[in-house]
């Protein structure tokens, strides 16, 4: 990795920290993240002690598995039980506790449950299995879409038809409006998702500026992107203006990737979905075209327990950055990565696993 | 996992030497101070880059030895085999321990073999046991910690972890990656023998460095501190931790061992190290520290300082 070891070095880091320190901000700000590889980076740096005290982040709902209800958990754990379903899914989603059960609760009852880094992997491996019906857990945003695509897209071309979507496909726009609409919490800028925006490019996040007149820059991935997208973001505060920046210039162009958007478009239509925290969202959600059914899993026939979200568990108000993790009773003592309650427990990129594993003792409750 | 061993095993087994848990149990037979250790290997796939389940199940146990101060002097070896297991397969793992035993200096002495029905085990299962002596005089310093005590490292981390990863089918990557399996015990003696500052050793096999030092730690007055920047990953390894979003600390190794140094011999104990063909990449990654008792905290490579997270059962590659 030494072509990323200069976005890494702690004297550039430093200098840009210093630079926020300079434009001395006159009051609080709060930014909030909406990746969940963001979160992960801000802890596993430790970022925020190079930051001045006015400047305090926020975790949203930008992790995939922890804005997905306990219903699609329900729904993969009564698939799996099906004798002739093998699940495929990515990795965190294996320990997420649905109503009842987890995959992994499953798994170790019997239930044939594979964990692939890809779903062109779990096609492969459908194909090595033609016996087995093969359901993939589609869990993701836009980035994830259209690897799903890609996949669906191979399985029309070659007629492969042991193999199923689950989809569970969301995207940002819509989530960030409900969010900014609802006026739950106080945001004054946003650092948007970097590979989303690979994706879809900058054009639809434009409504943030637009309507709501709050700032925003797309970020990169490595310590001093974040930290350059933190100093753009205050400068824009500082200067009372307010646009969708782009700091990850490297990767990011403004209109995306096109090939990438019309394969969404292509297999996928946008639908209503729930998402942990904020209820249904209209359009937020991403299933496969009619034309499509086939390889749709939805049309499985199954029956699914009644869903339940255990009745402390106050994850929808962490993904909405109205409470910080530890501000949950349950956080730490009964709720832990060991005995998850909730999904912001479980993944490796959800605020409350962060803010357990990686917060100095300093900063626990 | 801790305190589910506790609570089934050592509470119902009782005795002080068990309820230490260290790596091998110390003992004293007639004046001879004696280390006696037993571990399990059930390793997919039974062959990956650098070595396999044979190999494995030599180094594991002669390092949990070496790792207490003992020089490892003989094993048992029992094989659960499963039926339909391949021969030539069986032939190549036996040959592989036996080389091992040679290379590390031990004698197998007895042993035990079970055939089970097809699908009753991965093939192979081999479980090892070994006894070693400590040396008069030649062991770990029995001072306590202090702050300002250097941990170090005797290579780079997390090769083992990634080349069996690798070796799976569902995770298709390729690397050049070599597991580092390798018998400890020349290297640990090496130093051993001509310095009396090493204070605590352990390999950190599953569960990695993050494992062993959250454990050193636990419950105890003293914490410890470590600098990212300064822990030796392979650039391979990093690259494919990056991709698959695991932490190098998290991973498994086979022929590393971490110690704990009194501050004033450090870098004899480092240059010991490097002098051996094992140590060569050893590197002084962190101290222990009288504050953040109980934990282990970890300088980023940005400066800022988070705790290192203790790893927890599986493996899993992170979603996007």
């Amino acid at each position: 990795m030494k072509a990323l070891s200069r976005f890494r070095d702690a004297d550039t880091v430093h200098h840009i920290a210093t630079e926020i320190r300079r434009l001395a901000l006159d009051r609080p700000v709060r930014f909030m993240e909406v990746c969940g590889g963001h979160t992960a980076v801000i802890y596993r740096s430790a970022l925020t002690d190079l930051l001045p005290e006015e400047v305090q982040l926020l975790s949203g709902p930008g992790c995939p598995v922890c804005v997905t209800g306990n219903d699609f958990i329900d729904q993969a754990v009564a698939l799996a039980e099906l004798p002739e379903i093998t699940i495929a899914t990515f990795g965190d989603l294996v320990r997420v506790p649905g109503s009842t059960r987890s995959l992994t609760d499953v798994r170790a009852c019997g239930c044939d449950i594979q964990v692939f880094y890809s779903p062109m992997d779990a096609l492969t491996w459908a194909l090595k299995h033609p016996d087995r019906t093969v359901v993939f857990l589609g869990l993701g945003f836009e980035t994830t879409a259209c690897t799903l695509a890609a996949t669906l897209a191979e399985c029309v071309r070659s007629e492969i038809h042991n193999f199923r979507f689950l989809s569970s496909l969301k995207t940002m726009p819509p989530a960030l409006r409900a969010l900014l609409s609802s006026q739950k919490v106080a945001i004054d800028g946003f650092i948007l998702p970097g590979h989303v925006i690979t994706v879809t490019g900058l054009e639809v996040f434009q409504f943030i500026a637009r309507e709501f007149s709050i700032p925003s820059v797309v970020s990169g991935f490595e310590p001093s992107d974040l930290m350059e997208a933190l100093l753009m973001l205050c400068r824009q505060i500082k200067q009372d203006h307010a646009e969708v920046e782009n700091q990850y210039r490297r990767v990011v162009r403004y209109t995306g990737n096109p090939q990438a958007q019309a394969l969404i478009e292509k297999m996928f239509e946008p639908c209503d979905m729930q998402w942990r925290g904020f209820g249904a969202i209209p359009l937020s959600g991403l299933k496969l075209r009619p034309q499509f059914s086939c390889w749709d899993a939805e049309n499985i026939p199954v029956e699914v327990e009644p869903t339940r979200e255990h009745p402390g568990c106050r994850c929808g108000e962490v993904l909405c950055g109205i409470i910080h993790p530890s501000e949950c009773t349950l956080f730490g003592s009964v709720c832990t990565p060991e005995t998850p309650l909730g999904a912001c427990m479980v993944s490796a990129e959800g605020a409350c696993a962060a803010v357990y594993h990686f917060a100095p003792l300093s900063e626990k409750v | 996992m801790q305190r589910f061993i506790r609570r089934l095993f050592v509470d119902r087994f009782a005795n002080p030497i068990l309820s230490t848990l260290e790596d091998a149990a110390l003992v004293s037979l007639d004046g001879d101070h004696l280390a006696f250790t037993t571990d399990s290997y059930v390793i997919k796939p039974l062959k990956f880059p650098g070595g396999d389940i044979g190999k494995l199940s030599v180094c594991g146990t002669v390092n949990d030895l070496v790792v207490m101060g003992a020089r490892p002097l003989y094993l048992s070896v029992g094989f659960i085999l499963e039926e339909g297991l391949k021969l030539d397969l069986l032939e190549r793992i036996v040959t592989s321990t036996a080389e091992t035993a040679i290379i590390a200096g031990v004698q197998i002495v007895t042993g035990d073999t079970k055939v089970v029905p097809r699908g009753e085990c991965d093939g192979v299962f081999i479980n090892t046991s070994g006894i070693g002596v400590i040396p008069l005089g030649k062991g770990l310093s029995d001072s306590p910690f202090a702050s300002g005590d250097a941990i170090l490292i005797s290579g780079t981390v997390g090769d083992h972890g990634i080349a069996v990863l690798s070796a799976r089918e569902e995770l298709q990557f390729q690397t050049n990656v070599d597991s580092d399996c390798a018998p400890l015990n020349d290297l640990i003696f090496s130093v051993l023998s001509v310095s009396s500052a090493v204070k605590w050793m352990r390999d950190p096999t599953r569960g990695g460095v993050a494992a062993v030092l959250s454990e050193m730690v636990e419950s105890k007055p003293y914490g410890a501190l470590i600098y990212e920047a300064d822990i030796p990953v392979r650039d391979d390894v990093s690259a494919v931790c990056e991709l698959l979003g695991f932490d190098p600390l998290h991973l498994a190794n086979e022929g590393k061992v971490v110690m704990v140094v009194e501050a004033d011999e450090v870098n004899h104990v480092l240059q010991l190290l490097r002098n051996h063909p094992l140590g060569r990449a050893a590197a002084i990654i962190g101290h222990i520290t009288g504050e953040g008792a109980g934990y282990v905290h970890v300088q980023t490579a940005v400066g800022g300082v988070r705790r290192l997270q203790r790893p927890a059962g599986e493996l899993l590659p992170r979603i996007c």
